[in-house]
């Protein structure tokens, strides 16, 4: 079989999970021989794609005399009326994306019209122009190349996937890691909301990362049960280095939030619950590691509360940081208001650190060796905190079966069950 | 005779490296010394070589009639011999010509007057051992760091020895006083006030190369001019700059060192003028009003007040940690905890988190080295936790000590604003009521 998939970003170049799941499934597909060809708006050229085709959108030629793409191109073009949409970054983080992207963003205005569209890959400005071009591209690269099955992963990718199925015929998966509500709350954007119910209802089925998820997906898209098919995300065989115990170098325990620092992941929550903690044993100390619109006020919440010498901020970190962040930590905090699946706790238990997960987050359905708690529950959250850094038994207890029950949940499971889902989106298209 | 009392800041606090948290614990070292070899280089180059050289030839000049007097911190000074050591060289020939006053402050250039009274005459003393040292003046007048001033730091100042102070000329501490006249603190009478005419001293500073001013450009004679219309009874102007406004503020370009080569010259040919030090001043003059102060005024931006470097929750978290480990530190026994406690203090950390950007972004940006105040307070904290890790690791003040301390150590900063009332009260009590007395009179 061979698959045509559509992503926005590839480790190590990501700005939030979906990278990392899209590798890890990739690498499980493979060994169930499944061929894929995985398109990215921007390739770096230090990816590493092993066994798979990995395209640069960038590097893909277009025809535009060809009426197919223009026609296409006319589709799309309501899209651009709104290309101040940030649907990953926040307002800050949004400008900040734009400032630095400035001179490569005056390239490619230059070069909307010219053969070859340079991506900046990257959620930022003229996001919904960049959208559109992606799916242009993806109709270039549909009608060029032979697959049995499109793969579209979250909304960014699904006019592409839209466009790919118009131009094959194939059939079309979309792979739902989050959607608008998630983002937003109930203030949804209706543009985003808009191409996600789109992509969902075209497609011939949908694949959520939870049952949370996909009740959403019925509840609010409108979309049959019959076609919403959940395969929980899993967790790579382990390329980070053990660094247990090596790089720690404060005697305090150490207590992380890791995560965009926005609505969706409740950092005010673990602040809250940091300074519960805090006030019971002073002899901890706290890092939130990431960045957001929120960034800013949990670092004034924290001056407030008189914790600035407990409670660290690192910024947004990627790679070994993120190892030696997970290497430093006796207790993992992800306190979601609402998470699709969230995979970074499995990265954590994978280290051996024991983890504290809100039970709005796919990943509490699949772990048994975890605490769970309501996300606004900032005391149960401070008690489990509490418990986990008191009681050794507790944590020895989580860190071994965490890791065990971690190892278990293989991409490879995971893969088997998506292949399941193309074959019934394949027999269900042909009928 | 009216005399102008030039004075000049020379201050360049040691920058922070981006210290994250991973450093914590085992990486001690706190400062960028690429950037900071960097700017102290690039400032003497640009302003204190030449300014120097200016001042020198200028003194060579008109002998006794030019005079300055100049504050120059302890960080500056551990720099420049660092990096320019041509430039201390340069300060110690103006010494010689006994033309110039060294004036005293903290030595780190720090708030340690609002945090902690021991810290404060502990750095003052530092300081003044450190001017006598290199320029063989003991200094007679004092500034506090940011011209910060209450009665009580006044009280202080007097009891360390020191004669004159100068503060800013602040306009709600003044009224309808003008700030051309000697002063005296109400509450130690033989402690003379000299206060900063803000509005010349900026018109320099700030507004010297500001095309869009009306008054721009500034000649010597325009400002000479402006000099002579003030009243004829009025005796001392006070200009208190930094030195980095010539050549670094105000470029070369801009003509300012030749605004400062005519200046004399302009003066002594409109005019009644003379250049003299503060002491001098101070000895010369009568006080003509006692002064009281009792919530602190600073040099400032438009408040007069503490608000670029305290007030905020961040500034106030990060300050508040500070001075909680005093006495912890002073137990440790160590110079290089002893050093980097000095250099945590310096006021342009707290300055870096000031959140008033829309009023005073410009001035606030100069060589700021963070796009945000929140990033200058996340920086900091974590320097400042492994600052507090190494004293305990000392092993001189037990852990489970801190919480007593913190509490002396607030007790400590608490009696300065306690001891105010007690004794200005009175004063300030009748200044309120015989100012209202005098305008329903007038009226």
């Amino acid at each position: 079989m061979q698959v045509l998939m559509f992503g926005w970003e590839f480790p190590p170049h990501i700005t939030g999970g979906l990278g990392t799941a899209c590798y890890g499934l990739i690498k499980g597909l493979i060994r169930h021989d499944v061929k894929v060809i995985f398109i990215v708006p921007k390739a770096y050229g230090d990816e590493n794609p092993e066994g798979f085709r990995l395209v640069n959108a960038s590097d893909v030629v277009m025809n535009f005399r060809e009426t197919d793409y223009q026609q296409f191109w006319k589709n799309l073009t309501y899209l651009e009326i709104a290309s101040n949409l940030i649907p990953y970054a926040g307002q800050e983080e949004f400008e900040e994306l734009v400032e630095r992207n400035t001179l490569e963003k005056l390239e490619e205005s230059k070069s909307i019209f010219a053969d070859r569209y340079e991506f900046s890959g990257k959620y930022g400005k003229d996001l919904m122009k960049e959208v559109s071009r992606y799916a242009l591209v993806a109709s270039s690269i549909a009608s060029q190349t032979r697959f049995d099955l499109i793969h579209a992963h979250d909304w960014l990718t699904y006019p592409a996937g839209i466009a790919a199925k118009k131009i094959s015929g194939k059939p079309l998966v979309v792979h739902v890691h989050a959607t608008e509500f998630d983002r937003s709350g109930e203030h949804v954007n209706q543009l985003v909301y808009d191409i996600e119910r789109q992509g969902m209802e075209q497609s011939d089925a949908v694949i959520t990362v939870s049952n949370f998820t996909r009740q959403i997906v019925i509840d609010r898209y409108g979309i049959a049960p019959e076609k919403v098919y959940t395969v929980h995300n899993a967790v790579g065989p382990s390329l980070r280095p053990d660094l247990q115990g090596v790089m720690k170098h404060v005697k305090e325990k150490v207590v992380t939030f890791l995560g965009r620092v926005t609505y969706q992941k409740g950092p005010d929550y673990f602040v809250e619950a940091a300074s519960k903690v805090y006030r019971k044993d002073p002899h901890v100390r706290f890092v939130m590691a990431g960045s957001g619109d929120l960034l800013n006020r949990m670092v004034r919440r924290i001056a407030r509360l008189r914790m600035g010498t407990r409670f660290h901020f690192t910024g947004f970190l990627t790679g070994t940081e993120v190892d030696t962040m997970f290497a430093m930590s006796d207790v993992y905090v992800m306190p979601s208001v609402s998470e699709p699946f969230g995979i970074s706790p499995l990265e954590a238990m994978h280290s051996n650190v024991p983890v504290v997960i809100s039970k709005q987050s796919g990943v509490s359905e699949v772990l048994k060796h975890a605490l769970k708690v309501d996300f606004w529950d900032i005391d149960a959250m401070a008690d489990a905190i509490y418990g986990i850094l008191h009681y050794e038994g507790l944590s020895k207890m989580f860190a071994r079966f965490g890791k065990e029950e971690v190892e278990n949940l293989k991409w490879e499971n995971a893969a088997f069950n998506v292949v399941e889902v193309y074959k019934k989106a394949i027999s269900g298209s042909l009928s | 005779m009216r005399f102008i009392n030039l004075c000049f800041q020379i201050h360049q606090p040691y920058r922070l490296r981006t210290y994250r948290f991973f450093n914590i614990g085992h990486d001690h070292q706190y400062y960028d010394d690429y950037q900071n070899r960097h700017i102290i280089r690039r400032i003497a180059d640009l302003s204190y070589i030449p300014a120097n050289r200016l001042l020198l030839s200028l003194i060579r000049e008109y002998g006794k009639t030019f005079k300055v007097s100049l504050s120059i911190s302890g960080p500056v000074i551990e720099q420049l011999q660092q990096h320019a050591p041509e430039v201390i060289n340069g300060f110690q020939e103006l010494a010689a010509t006994g033309c110039v006053e060294f004036i005293g402050e903290t030595y780190s250039h720090s708030l340690a007057s609002l945090g902690s009274r021991e810290e404060f005459i502990r750095q003052v003393r530092k300081h003044h051992d450190r001017i006598s040292d290199i320029f063989g003046q003991k200094p007679q007048t004092f500034r506090n760091t940011e011209l910060i001033y209450t009665d009580q730091i006044g009280q202080i100042v007097a009891d360390l020895g020191y004669s004159t102070m100068i503060t800013e000329g602040a306009k709600h501490i003044l009224g309808w006083k003008s700030p051309n006249f000697l002063y005296c603190s109400s509450v130690v009478p033989k402690l003379k006030l000299l206060l900063r005419n803000f509005r010349l001293s900026d018109d320099i500073i700030f507004r010297f190369s500001n095309q869009a001013w009306s008054e721009w450009p500034i000649t010597t004679e325009k400002f000479v001019s402006w000099l002579n219309q003030m009243p004829s009874n009025e005796e001392v102007v006070n200009l208190f700059l930094n030195y980095e406004t010539l050549g670094e503020q105000q470029r070369k370009e801009t003509g300012i060192f030749d605004f400062f080569h005519y200046l004399p010259r302009t003066l002594f040919k409109r005019g009644k003028y003379t250049f003299s030090t503060p002491s001098a001043i101070a000895k010369a003059l009568q006080p003509v009003a006692p002064i009281s102060v009792q919530y602190p005024i600073s040099w400032a931006d438009e408040e007069k007040d503490l608000t670029a470097w305290l007030g905020n929750e961040l500034q106030d978290e990060a300050f508040g940690k500070l001075y909680e480990i005093e006495s912890t530190v002073m137990a440790s026994d160590q110079d290089d905890i002893f050093r980097d406690w000095e250099r945590l203090q310096t006021s342009d950390h707290f300055y870096y988190m000031c959140t008033k950007w829309f009023s005073a972004g410009e001035v606030h940006k100069y060589f700021n080295p963070y796009a945000s105040p929140y990033e200058a307070f996340i920086n900091y904290m974590n320097v400042l936790s492994d600052f507090m890790i190494r004293i305990q690791e000392t092993g001189k003040v037990p852990v489970k000590e801190t919480k007593p301390i913190r509490k002396a150590a607030r007790k400590t900063t608490k009696p300065v604003p306690k001891k105010k009332p007690a004794t200005s009260s009175k004063t300030s009590v009748n200044a309120t009521k015989k100012t209202p007395r005098k305008t329903t009179k007038k009226s």
